[in-house]
């Protein structure tokens, strides 16, 4: 398999690569090797899609959001990841990386978490395989989405609370890559998102690209105007974006505005961000003019991260997609909206991308416009209810 | 060139069969105004050469100690402009030679071409990268070299021996052995990856080799001798810098602490 993109070097354009300490680089070229050759080997894909048909419930449907559509006056498709198991496309990527870490032989996986349900989907994959599973999630997240530090305990895996910086998702990255750094002989890092160092954004990629692969079967051959979802490091919306880039559709990222750009208190780093280096690979990221990483802020733990991955940069650069934003208090009406007029409750994060098209209803107007519903909203139902007068 | 004070310790340190010290320390530890004190009292106390850390927010490589300082220092102000200033205050007073350490971030942010003549003009020797592995460091490297500066390059336990010998062609003005598998602390076991990975290293190269990662008590610093021509204690004297109770006491504590560093060292 010869790679276009990234390149050998893990580059998506400019950005990306490889900026881990040293120690890391050799379980990097092990993992790359590795994925490159189960990624070619049909048992491997074939285990990979069964695992997803039977444990995770693929694929997931196509759902037409009839009286959303009507209120909005756009034509409103809904993918909806919340129905896969433990309620988001997590699991698509947690199942894929522990079964390459069972194949290189490492007893140990670790994962970091924001939200939580990247945490939840890794220990469900580990509890699937049968191997041990240590959580990273920051105290503000435990805090925030306690439901899920609970499955994430019965399910099997130790959750660790990070207390270094702002205390959510971009300190548990870097807690779980120093302990990656220390136990790299036995344990493999099965990170959450579109970020890292190759192979990670690359990888990650290709275990979500099924959620726009399906999408393309299920739409018979029509096309969707514009496709919608959220970006906090982007690994659902690479997961739907990718299989249509080049064919037509409008690609529309939408980043956390939190309590608005102008408050400097968001998750926006491609809309309000500049490039730079963070978690190992070049991206856009929020950070100050001596190359601080800034906190980020948002509602939804899942956006709250200040980076995003590589890819997005290179699509965000070249065109392929654009990048708007939605704020905390859109995210909550929208989520709102979804709820009443369609029964489903999503989670804060893809309740950004719905409040992107309210916003944008008129201009919409007539369009059929995809939406990847990225997770349910179980996980914020506690967060929701405290926040009531 | 700024890099022949580091060059020339080396070939010191090998004709006189000795290792050197090379404590690492945060500027602006324990306070911007004081910083240089605290480099200059290592230097009484014995110390060879000085790795001092531009801090930044997210130090992937670096455990709780490091990171603490980190944060003490950014809290406190500095900047890269700042650190460097102490880098160059610290050349001054005491004549040895300096390594800024920082991660690439700041570097590119920056632009490495306008870092490495900041550096050059601070009389810093040479640049350590904690997150810029052998793949990556042209970018840097390249600038640093045409300012005149070294380019310090990384080998951990987990290398094959041909990456050792890649990193050893790189032209690194010495090569970082990482001796634990892990980020920067205190440990109180000596680890079992040092003298192997130090070996592996002298088998492939004679590229001047320090260790660090790790390395905190002078027992484990004896362990050492011989095996390499540096070594770098850094989490053991941040932690001292941390746990005082005033500027005075983290300066007396650091002074004593890098004594017995060197003390074993002879």
């Amino acid at each position: 398999m010869k790679l276009k993109r990234p390149d050998e070097s893990g580059r998506f354009g400019e950005f990306g690569g490889r900026f881990a300490p040293e120690t890391l680089i050799p379980a990097l070229d092990q993992l790359a090797a590795a994925f490159e050759k189960a990624w070619d080997d049909e048992h491997f894909v074939d285990e990979y899609r069964r695992v997803l048909r039977d444990f995770v419930g693929r694929p997931t449907p196509l759902h037409e959001a009839t009286r959303l559509s009507e209120r909005l006056g756009v034509r409103i498709l809904l993918k909806r990841e919340d129905l896969a198991h433990t309620g988001a496309h997590k699991i698509n990527n947690a199942v894929g990386q522990v079964m390459l870490a069972r194949d290189m032989g490492k007893p140990r996986v670790i994962a970091e978490t924001g939200a939580g349900q990247h945490g939840v989907a890794t220990a469900t994959a580990a509890a699937y395989f049968g191997l041990e599973c240590d959580v990273y999630m920051g105290e503000v997240d435990i805090e925030r989405q306690a439901l899920n530090v609970h499955r994430m305990g019965m399910l099997g895996a130790e959750v660790i609370p990070v207390t270094s910086g702002a205390a959510t998702l971009k300190d548990a990255v870097s807690e779980a890559m120093r302990d990656w750094v220390r136990t790299v002989e036995t344990t493999h890092y099965v990170i959450g998102s579109v970020v890292g160092p190759h192979p990670f954004p690359w990888m990650v990629r290709e275990f979500q690209k099924v959620i726009g692969e399906e999408a393309l079967v299920q739409l018979g051959g029509t096309m969707p105007d514009d496709i919608v979802a959220c970006v906090g490091g982007g690994s659902n919306a690479i997961g739907i974006f990718y299989p249509f880039a080049g064919l037509g559709p409008r690609l529309i990222g939408v980043e956390a505005a939190g309590l608005g750009i102008a408050s400097g208190r968001h998750g926006a780093s491609i809309g309000a961000g500049t490039p730079g280096i963070l978690h190992g690979t070049k991206t856009y990221l929020l950070q100050d003019a001596e190359g601080q990483v800034l906190e980020a802020h948002s509602i939804s733990a899942g956006l709250d991260y200040p980076g995003v991955g590589p890819e997005h940069a290179f699509f965000a650069e070249t065109g392929i997609a654009r990048y708007e934003s939605a704020t905390d208090e859109e995210a909550l009406a929208a989520l709102e909206l979804l709820t009443r007029t369609e029964g489903i409750i999503p989670a804060l994060e893809p309740a950004h991308a719905i409040a992107w098209i309210v916003r944008e209803a008129e201009a919409l107007a007539g369009r059929t416009v995809l939406v990847n519903l990225s997770g349910r909203g179980d996980k914020d139902v506690e967060q929701l209810a405290r926040m009531e007068p | 060139m700024n890099r022949d004070l580091l060059d020339q310790l080396f070939a010191e340190v090998r004709s006189s069969h000795r290792t050197a010290l090379l404590p690492f320390m945060t500027a602006g530890l324990p306070s911007l105004s004081t910083s240089a004190d605290l480099f200059v009292a290592m230097a009484e106390a014995g110390a060879d050469a000085f790795e001092v850390g531009i801090p930044y927010s997210d130090p992937m490589m670096d455990g709780p100690t490091i990171q603490a300082g980190n944060q003490l220092a950014l809290t406190g102000g500095v900047t890269v402009e700042s650190g460097l200033a102490v880098v160059a205050e610290v050349v001054a007073r005491t004549g040895k030679p300096a390594l800024v350490m920082t991660y690439a971030n700041p570097i590119f942010r920056i632009g490495p071409a306008h870092f490495a003549r900041q550096c050059r003009e601070a009389g810093a020797c040479g640049v350590i990268v904690a997150d810029l592995p052998l793949e990556e460091a042209a970018a840097i490297q390249e600038p640093i070299e045409r300012h005149g500066l070294g380019m310090v390059l990384f080998a951990a336990p987990t290398a094959t021996d041909a990456r050792l010998e890649a990193i050893a062609g790189a032209g690194p003005m010495f090569i970082y052995g990482i001796a634990d598998l892990g980020v920067t602390g205190e440990r109180r076991r000596s680890s079992s990856h040092a003298r192997e990975l130090a070996a592996r290293i002298r088998s492939v190269t004679d590229v001047p080799l320090v260790m660090g990662v790790g390395i905190s008590t002078p027992d484990q610093a004896r362990s050492l001798t011989g095996e390499a021509d540096g070594i770098i204690v850094g989490s053991a004297l941040v932690r001292r810098v941390l746990e005082a109770p005033d500027e005075p006491t983290a300066i007396t504590e650091v002074r004593s602490a890098v004594a017995d560093l060197a003390g074993a060292l002879r």
